[in-house]
């Protein structure tokens, strides 16, 4: 029964995806249901095999449909206390993330297809999300990646949405090689594609090449997840409508990745250099992403590089050998970030742009936008780690994780030795975690506050009307269209503000969540959730001075520049500001190394086949009609000029006689 | 008396003849070239079979028979010529030129040559 | 046989001719003038007389192979009608009276190439190959009378066939030469 139901999670949104697509033009009053209902269905069905499953189960089942050579590949179904939590979050956000879409895309065209893909992305990750066989699980992986092409893409009349989405599909296939040959080192080893067959093998000790298998898989998840070095895709990946981020950024795309690890911790226990690597990665991603975050002016890359950042906490907890803080916050992040982006959407339905600084010269958000207001705050609080915000114990748990690897006593749930996991990368995480608490802190205040508290002029203190030409025309052409807040908008930011507001809590309780996961405990430890509140604290404190000053400053030189907003991030960064602005130059860096090789070996490539080549074909075919033009010439009708070679060639051919005998 | 006089003088003989088939621009001076080239066939044919004493005669005998047979081709070479000359208004061998190839003629006026020349003979 | 002794027969040299040698080189010399002439002059009625020239040389020649039922038969048949014809050719064809300075065409190069080139090639095999060959004399070798013998017991048939071949080209010259009927009954009308 159970199983049935499993099976069926990620089989309705794919039907509803074909449904849908194949009804899309010729019913288009079929959409709508078809886009919600499946998915909707599927949030009922997660929910009761979660229930069904119950805690500290698990159920396995396969079904092999043919032979396919050395290593059987088998339709199986891994279901324990993470996929069913991980699915119940996939489908909540999928849902809400569909209700949202069919007000945010009321005009668009190309609706049908679009909802028909978020459909089959959620199936995709559903599909990932329970499949117990590596290769299945690929399969899933994939989809999400030509899905995410097509909906990044959304707006390919953009030349910008076009170059995002064939980034982004480019930059995961790159991880995903290594990815692929890390599946097939683990197979090898293990003789099987089954997750719990690997796991199995590695309790047993029969990896015996553990390190290049999760090597080479952190290629994939650092691709899917978005870690440094490749987590260019992700910012640049705004150019998809806003659901579309909600949903790759909340519980779907970027999950998938440390999902993986989590499933395979086993795997990456048993290799110290793994787990550096991958500390080390999260470690650099984290900081670098909210230094990041701090300078953008658009809205959707600030959560985009917050995104990164807390991917990078929970990659920094696998590395110190913790998978449930990592699933815990994979499961705060996904409510709170789904939330953020589709407030965030709302916001840029109002306002009509995505820059901060233009939303900082709009009076009357805050009216116009109540809700949003409202939940982004509770949205951002949660990422800032405020107390009692979901995300405040989740990142403590990472915290707490990090500090009892640091003591040598990493918490590995049973998963392998502990003593795998260096007090060196512990200490690491830990003061980058908190180092990007406070920066996170810090950015999330910015945001909050330049969106929606503007300088107050006091020019205009008579006449509350925004400032600039455009935004008044958004704003003028935006009111008659209908309400700013629909509520298929608002529902789903309401349903998201609860878990993002309260889903933390359930860390309070010693056994309820760990109980679905390892049992390692999640409730925060008394050392680090004072720092860690301290450091969050600060940052909001910083940042909320800083803001206070710009605006004195712009205020100020209101005479000289109008224009000007009250953005803190030049007082935080200071010289930082430029680089963190341009992501650090990581883009231009692989331009330099990657892109322009690449184009002047194509352009050279080019030259060769146009020139040389072509040359060697045109050759073939030029120097037959040029022997032909000359044959022509012998065909002049002239009987004498016949004759007379006929004659030559009689006299040759009697030479050659005479001369051979 | 040598052979080599007359079988030297057969072959320059047959030679001045080819020159003049191969450069002579008059259809009918050409058939006189082609007379000499078969005189010399004719002289080397005699003087061999001078020479070897054949029962047979057959030098002699094929002499005459190329005499008979040079004749004829005369005959009918001067009707030839003269049916294109009646055709064509010329006895010119390179302006005879309906063999060409097309592209390579088109501009010198052979072809157009030939053409009113058909016209006119049709008319 | 014979062959073998004459080739071998080294009595006879290059520097003391016989008085038959030396008549023959003489008109030999004559003949390939005239025909020399014949195939270069501008004047096309020059040329048929020059060609005439040649061919009576030749007859001459004959005689002096002892060939003499040949020479005659050319004079008669060349130098009588041949040529003749020839002449009304070049009347019927409108050939000029005088000089024509087109009478050779584009390619007289590369025939004057290839003739030269024939006539080295023909020269140097001949002499190679009869440089000491030798030509007896003495008694006669087309009389009359030995011809027509050997031409009615032996050759009689190819002779027949021969004179269907020149049925046939007579034939053929007329229906060559006859102007075209419909073109003479639209001409008429």
């Amino acid at each position: 029964m159970t199983l049935t139901l499993a099976i069926l999670v990620p089989l309705l949104p794919f039907l509803g995806a074909l449904a849908g697509l194949a009804a899309g033009r010729r019913a288009p009053g079929m959409v709508r249901p078809l886009a919600v209902l499946p998915t909707l269905a599927s949030v009922v069905l997660a929910v009761l095999v979660a229930v069904k499953l119950g805690t500290g189960h698990h159920l396995d089942a396969a079904t092999q449909l043919t032979p396919t050579g050395g290593t059987p590949i088998s339709l199986s179904l891994h279901l324990d206390g993470i996929a069913a939590l991980l699915a119940v979050l996939v489908t909540v956000v999928a849902a809400c993330v569909q209700i949202y879409s069919t007000a945010y895309l009321r005009e668009d065209p190309r609706y049908p297809s679009y909802a028909a893909l978020v459909s089959l992305f959620t199936a995709a990750m559903l599909l990932v999300v329970y499949s117990g066989d590596l290769i299945v699980l690929l399969v899933g992986w994939e989809v999400m990646g030509v899905c995410s092409y097509f909906l990044v893409g959304h707006h390919w009349e953009r030349s910008e949405a076009r170059s995002a989405s064939i980034k982004a599909f480019l930059v995961t296939k790159l991880g995903d090689v290594p990815f692929l040959f890390g599946i097939f080192v683990l197979a090898a080893d293990a003789g099987t594609f089954r997750i719990n067959g690997i796991v199995g093998a590695a309790a047993g000790g029969h990896l015996h090449h553990a390190t290049l298998a999760a090597l080479l898989l952190l290629g994939g998840v650092a691709g899917k997840s978005a870690q440094f070095p490749l987590h260019t895709w992700l910012p640049d990946a705004m150019a998809g409508p806003t659901p579309v981020s909600a949903l790759i950024h909340a519980a779907t795309m970027v999950a998938a990745g440390v999902y993986l690890v989590a499933r395979l911790e086993p795997v990456f226990l048993l290799s110290t250099a793994a787990l550096v690597v991958l500390g080390v990665m999260a470690v650099v991603t984290m900081v670098g992403s909210a230094l990041c975050a701090l300078a953008q002016d658009d809205m959707k890359r600030v959560l985009a590089y917050s995104t990164v950042g807390q991917l990078g906490y929970m990659a920094g907890a696998l590395a110190v050998g913790d998978r449930d803080a990592a699933l815990f916050h994979l499961i705060t992040h996904g409510a709170f970030k789904a939330l953020l982006f589709l407030a965030a959407g709302v916001v840029i339905h109002a306002v009509h742009t995505n820059s901060l600084t233009a939303m900082g010269r709009m009076d009357g958000l805050r009216r116009r936008v109540p809700d949003a207001y409202a939940t982004m705050g509770i949205g951002l609080a949660a990422l800032a780690g405020l107390p009692p915000f979901s995300g405040f114990f989740s990142k403590d748990a990472i915290l707490t994780a990090a500090e009892h690897a640091a003591r040598g006593e990493a918490l590995t749930g049973g998963l392998g030795p502990a003593g795998n996991v260096p007090s060196w990368l512990g200490w690491t995480v830990l003061v980058g975690g908190l180092l990007t608490a406070l920066l996170t802190a810090a950015y999330a205040t910015r945001l909050w506050l330049l969106a929606f508290f503007p300088v107050r002029r006091a020019e205009q203190a008579g006449a509350p009307v925004a400032p600039t030409a455009a935004a008044a025309a958004a704003l003028a052409s935006d009111e008659p269209a209908g309400p700013v807040e629909p509520a298929a908008m608002k529902g789903p930011l309401w349903l998201l503000a609860v878990p993002s507001l309260a889903l933390g809590l359930v860390g309070l309780w010693p056994h309820a969540l760990p109980a679905w996961l390892d049992g390692v405990a999640l409730t925060p430890s008394g050392v680090t959730w004072p720092i860690a509140t301290v450091v969050a604290l600060l940052g909001a404190g910083l940042a909320w001075l800083a803001w206070r000053r710009a605006t004195a400053r712009v205020l100020a030189e209101a005479e000289a520049d109008p224009a000007a907003a009250a953005d803190p991030a030049p007082l935080l960064l200071g010289p930082l500001l430029g680089p963190a602005r341009t992501g650090f130059g990581i883009d231009t860096l692989y331009d330099r190394a990657f892109v322009r090789p690449v184009l002047g070996a194509a352009r050279l490539v080019s030259f060769l086949d146009r020139e040389v080549v072509e040359t060697y074909v045109k050759g073939a075919a030029v120097t037959p009609g040029l022997i032909g033009r000359v044959v022509r010439r012998a065909q002049n009708g002239n009987i004498q000029g016949y004759l007379s070679a006929l004659a030559a060639g009689v006299v040759v051919l009697a030479v050659i006689v005479a001369v051979a005998q | 008396m040598h052979l080599v006089f007359p079988a030297v003088l057969a072959a320059l003989l047959f030679c001045v003849g080819l020159y003049g088939v191969l450069a002579r621009r008059n259809a009918v001076l050409m058939l006189m070239s082609v007379e000499l080239m078969l005189n010399a066939v004719n002289l080397n044919l005699v003087a061999f079979d001078v020479w070897l004493r054949d029962a047979l005669h057959a030098g002699q005998a094929l002499t005459l028979f190329t005499i008979t047979v040079a004749a004829a081709e005369i005959g009918l070479g001067l009707a030839i010529v003269l049916l294109i000359f009646r055709h064509r208004g010329t006895a010119d061998i390179d302006r005879v030129g309906r063999l060409a190839d097309g592209d390579e003629t088109a501009g010198d006026g052979g072809e157009q040559q030939a053409r009113d020349d058909e016209k006119k003979a049709v008319r | 046989m014979n062959l073998a002794v004459t080739a071998l027969d080294s009595t006879h040299g290059f520097l003391s001719p016989s008085g038959v040698e030396i008549v023959f080189v003489l008109v030999g010399l004559g003949v390939l003038g005239a025909a020399l002439l014949t195939v270069t002059t501008k004047q096309l009625v020059h040329a048929a007389l020059w060609l005439v020239v040649a061919l009576g040389g030749l007859a001459v020649e004959y005689l002096l192979l002892t060939a003499e039922f040949i020479a005659w038969v050319q004079v008669l048949i060349y130098v009588g009608a041949v040529v003749v014809l020839v002449l009304f050719g070049l009347m019927l064809t409108r050939a000029p009276i005088g000089a024509s300075p087109d009478a050779d065409s584009g390619n007289r190069p590369l025939a004057f190439g290839v003739a030269l080139a024939a006539a080295a090639t023909l020269v140097t095999l001949v002499v190679d190959a009869f440089r000491s060959t030798w030509i007896d004399l003495g008694t006669v070798a087309g009389s009359t009378k030995a011809n027509g013998v050997t031409l009615f017991r032996y050759w009689v048939l190819p002779f027949e066939a021969l004179s269907v071949l020149l049925l046939a080209a007579l034939v053929g010259a007329i229906v060559l030469s006859r102007r075209n009927a419909n073109a003479r009954d639209e001409k008429e009308r």
